[in-house]
């Protein structure tokens, strides 16, 4: 198969989970709802939590939250897009899929660019929202850059390991097995308080978790004070790594079970 | 009341409570998601308590009043989905057919919901005290607790039922979830409402009938017998099943198109 | 039930229209008799089922009178479901309960006393084949399983009328046939009055006595199957060219001998008219102008054929029927 013939199918792919994402409201009003409904949560009804003895955060507390609702969309973003392989499994429109496609592994790249601008989408309207409540972003350009290129990394993997989950078990059934993982993962890091102002079991879990870290180096880069970036990038890239291989052997165990 | 009421509303609670427990899927996230965020907020937000004027010192007693009201949300959705399930296969064609009268098919049919929420109130309960979370009115403010987390879950389920009547549509009555979602996180969940610092959240949080419920829950937890707060968390969730119940009813009677 | 009147349904100008929809019964009249199994007999959107739950309580009638078991359905509605069983398009159990929950259930709906419900429930499920399945949950049943689950639950409170709405839909041969003998044995046994809805023409013919046919909402044809078929009068006959180009020939000769009637692919039909024209005498004519045919079928007229007489169309239970058909004839031929 030639370049032209996998790009085709990744766009192909890529287009149709999209067109079924925009217009269909029931797709598309939760994952635009929710992070909204979080960050105006967190940033709203939490803001006096800026006055907790030892915590420090120069933007204040919605640029904050910002950061944390930022990696909840996009990894979020990256489960509903794993909810649509589920669905497209379920449906035996999947069988379709991977009898048309030649080379198969383009399924998943169509699936990861579909996710990719749904998150995209997704994090502009909140971004948007964030302003609009007075959100002050103190990095400039390149920290930015660095901001959405860690969010973005974020939603490749939450896609990935979606797709991954939803390619071994061939269900929406399995929606709460790619779910759990991702909210227990976002949740046991520092949330609503920095790291030192955690308490408890909370506190152990947070300070091995890797989302700690990506969660520290954001807020370094809202702050203009890069924290942890080259250990965030290097972790992503890592994780990135290890669920392209999942993918790739689920899509393997969906072609044996299909064929 | 007639003992053939008594025995339809008892046969119609049977098959409810039957059906519900038998469906783990629906049970056991009902159980262990409110569980789960109380273990994490309690971490997450202990330092809170370092707020000038926070009530206790213990996030975790603060933070267990919104488990009840979690699980009331699951009811809500579990009755309404158990409602539309039977009338898009016909189910409720079938009900219609028999002498049942529509008080014991509305009752009846939240039965099964009210048995969860008693399981639910009960295991928050347990895990919550033994986990350290206080209890200042003492053993007799255990059925308050339990009191008013029931008439919640009578009132939220008779609004999952409502829609399920009025539309006949699982779908629909999926689309309650984040209005349910906003209902919670826009009330007094995470902070007292006198520590909201946003002017127009904790204006929404003072209108917002959970708010009272929360509170009316949390006041046995921390102050021990509050009065005003009592009464407005019965009054609240009291209300809101009166009133949910009624439009349920009225709903059911154009449902079944009779008399 | 009521001595007023000797028919056990009986309506009258029965009409149904849907908010910003169409009529979707338009004037139904009929009397079925006591012990009596009418076949209603439509196509899909005639209007079969929407009857079927105004006669049953489930849906108030728009325009028009009907009576159940001599109770009006409107104001009676309470006495009309007390006589009724009904088994409805979708077989609407649930899926966690067991077999013999839902017989416990619905028999403890209809009042039965405690002792009677586990009786008569046992006893249903052991005429309808269901014991061995009676506790195991609903989900795992087959489809001919549930149908028969949902007909013991009609039959639960021993009703004098049972509707039921195209009982065997989607059901294998022998579940169908299964289906039917149980029908006929309760009409036979407890001269139950059965309302059957149906779009399979064989269905309605081996079990109704008095067939309705319906279309748009109306009656177009009533009567017991013979007279109905009697009133098409001859039969038919199709003819199939071996040779394609000869369709025009094929065509003329057919003519001759009565009527055309569309529906033939690559062939055509006509209707025998006069009382001696024969197969044979269209064998002959067909040699004499040297035409050889594929095929070649006489056929008697069947109910379908007085649907077509009536509304031009075919039934889709018809057309089923005689794919079927043509299937198992060409599986023997092979």
């Amino acid at each position: 198969m030639t370049a032209r013939g996998f790009r085709s199918v990744v766009l192909g792919v890529a287009w149709r989970n999209l067109h079924g994402f925009f217009t269909n409201p029931a797709l598309f009003l939760p994952a635009m709802i929710f992070p909204l409904f979080f960050f105006t949560a967190f940033a709203g009804g939490l803001s006096r939590i800026e006055s907790v003895p030892g915590f420090h955060f120069p933007p204040g507390y919605t640029a904050f939250e910002y950061a944390f609702v930022l990696l909840q969309a996009s990894a979020f973003g990256g489960v509903f897009t794993g909810f649509a392989v589920a669905r497209d499994f379920e449906s035996g429109f999947a069988r379709r899929m991977l009898m048309a496609a030649p080379r198969r592994r383009a399924l998943i790249a169509g699936y990861a660019v579909s996710g990719l601008v749904r998150a995209l989408f997704t994090i502009s309207v909140v971004t948007t929202v964030a302003f609009l409540a007075g959100m002050k972003l103190h990095g400039a350009g390149i920290e930015l850059v660095g901001l959405y290129t860690l969010a973005l990394l974020v939603n490749f993997s939450a896609v990935l390991f979606g797709t991954g989950v939803a390619m071994r078990l061939r269900t929406f059934q399995a929606a709460p097995a790619m779910q759990v993982p991702v909210f227990l993962t976002l949740f046991l890091a520092p949330v609503y308080v920095p790291l030192g102002l955690l308490g408890g079991w909370v506190h152990t879990a947070a300070t091995v978790n890797p989302i700690t870290v990506v969660l520290d180096a954001e807020r370094g880069f809202i702050a203009g004070d890069p924290v942890k970036a080259g250990l965030a990038f290097a972790l992503l890239a890592g994780i990135g790594a290890l669920f392209v291989f999942w993918a790739l052997r689920s899509l393997r165990s969906a072609e044996r079970a299909t064929a | 009341m007639s003992s053939t009421l008594a025995l339809q509303i008892g046969t119609v609670a049977q098959r409810s409570v039957l059906r519900t427990l038998r469906q783990p899927a629906m049970v056991v996230p009902a159980l262990l998601f409110p569980m789960l965020l109380l273990a994490i907020n309690a971490g997450g937000l202990d330092s809170a308590t370092g707020l000038p004027g926070f009530p206790t010192d213990s996030y975790l007693t603060f933070a267990l009043a919104l488990t009840f009201l979690q699980g009331t949300m699951f009811a809500a959705m579990s009755a309404g989905t158990n409602v539309a399930t039977d009338i898009e296969t016909g189910f409720f064609n079938r009900l219609s057919l028999t002498p049942l009268r529509r008080v014991a098919l509305l009752v009846g049919q939240l039965s099964g919901v009210i048995v969860l929420a008693l399981i639910q109130a009960t295991t928050f309960l347990v895990v919550g005290l033994t986990a350290g979370a206080g209890l200042e009115a003492g053993p007799l403010g255990i059925p308050v607790i339990v009191a008013i987390s029931l008439l919640s879950t009578l009132g939220f389920g008779s609004l999952g039922a409502l829609v399920a009547l009025r539309t006949g549509s699982g779908e629909t009555v999926q689309g309650l979830f984040p209005l349910m979602f906003a209902a919670l996180f826009l009330s007094s969940m995470a902070l007292p409402r006198n520590l909201i610092e946003i002017d127009w959240f904790r204006t929404v949080a003072t209108w917002n009938p959970v708010s009272y419920m929360l509170e009316g829950i949390r006041s046995v937890l921390i102050d021990g017998w509050n009065g005003e707060a009592l009464a407005l968390g019965f009054l609240t969730s009291g209300g809101l099943a009166a009133l949910a119940l009624a439009a349920a009813s009225s709903a059911l009677r154009t449902r079944m198109a009779r008399e | 039930m009521n001595d007023r009147t000797a028919a056990a349904i009986e309506a009258e100008g029965l009409v149904r229209v849907f908010k910003k929809g169409p009529r979707a019964v338009d004037g139904i009249d009929l009397q079925v008799a006591p012990g009596e199994v009418y076949g209603f007999l439509g196509p899909n959107g005639a209007g079969k089922s929407t009857t079927v739950h105004m006669l049953t309580t489930l849906l108030p009638p728009t325009d028009g009178t009907a009576r159940v078991a001599g109770f009006d359905i409107l104001s009676d509605g309470a006495q009309v479901r007390t006589a009724i069983g009904a088994a409805l398009q979708e077989a609407a159990l649930d899926p966690f309960l067991t077999g013999r929950e839902h017989m416990r259930f619905q028999a403890a709906l209809h009042g039965l006393p405690r002792e009677l419900r586990r009786q008569r429930g046992d006893d249903l499920l052991e005429r309808l084949g269901l014991t061995d399945a009676a506790d195991r949950k609903v989900g795992g049943y087959s489809g001919g399983m549930k149908r028969r689950l949902d007909l013991a639950l009609a039959l639960v409170h021993e009703p004098s009328i049972l509707f039921l709405d195209e009982p065997t839909t989607g059901l294998d041969p022998q579940s169908r046939t299964a289906l039917w003998e149980e029908v006929q044995r309760l009409v036979a046994d407890r001269g139950v009055t059965v309302f059957l809805t149906t779009q399979y023409l064989e269905e309605a013919d081996v079990l109704a006595r008095r067939i309705g046919i319906i279309d748009h909402g109306q009656i177009v044809a009533e009567g017991t199957p013979n007279a109905l078929k009697a009133q098409i009068g001859r039969p038919s006959v199709e003819a199939i060219p071996a040779e394609p180009d000869d369709l025009g020939r094929v065509i003329a000769v057919l003519e001759r001998f009565g009527q055309p009637v569309p529906g033939t692919p690559r062939g055509t039909t006509v209707r025998l008219s006069g009382d001696d024209a024969s197969l044979a005498d269209v064998v002959r004519a067909l040699d004499a102008e040297e035409l050889q045919v594929e095929h070649l079928q006489l056929h008697q007229p069947t109910l379908n054929d007085v649907f077509l007489a009536q509304t031009g169309r075919s039934l889709e239970g018809a057309r089923q029927d005689e794919h079927a058909r043509e299937e198992a004839q060409r599986a023997a031929a092979a």
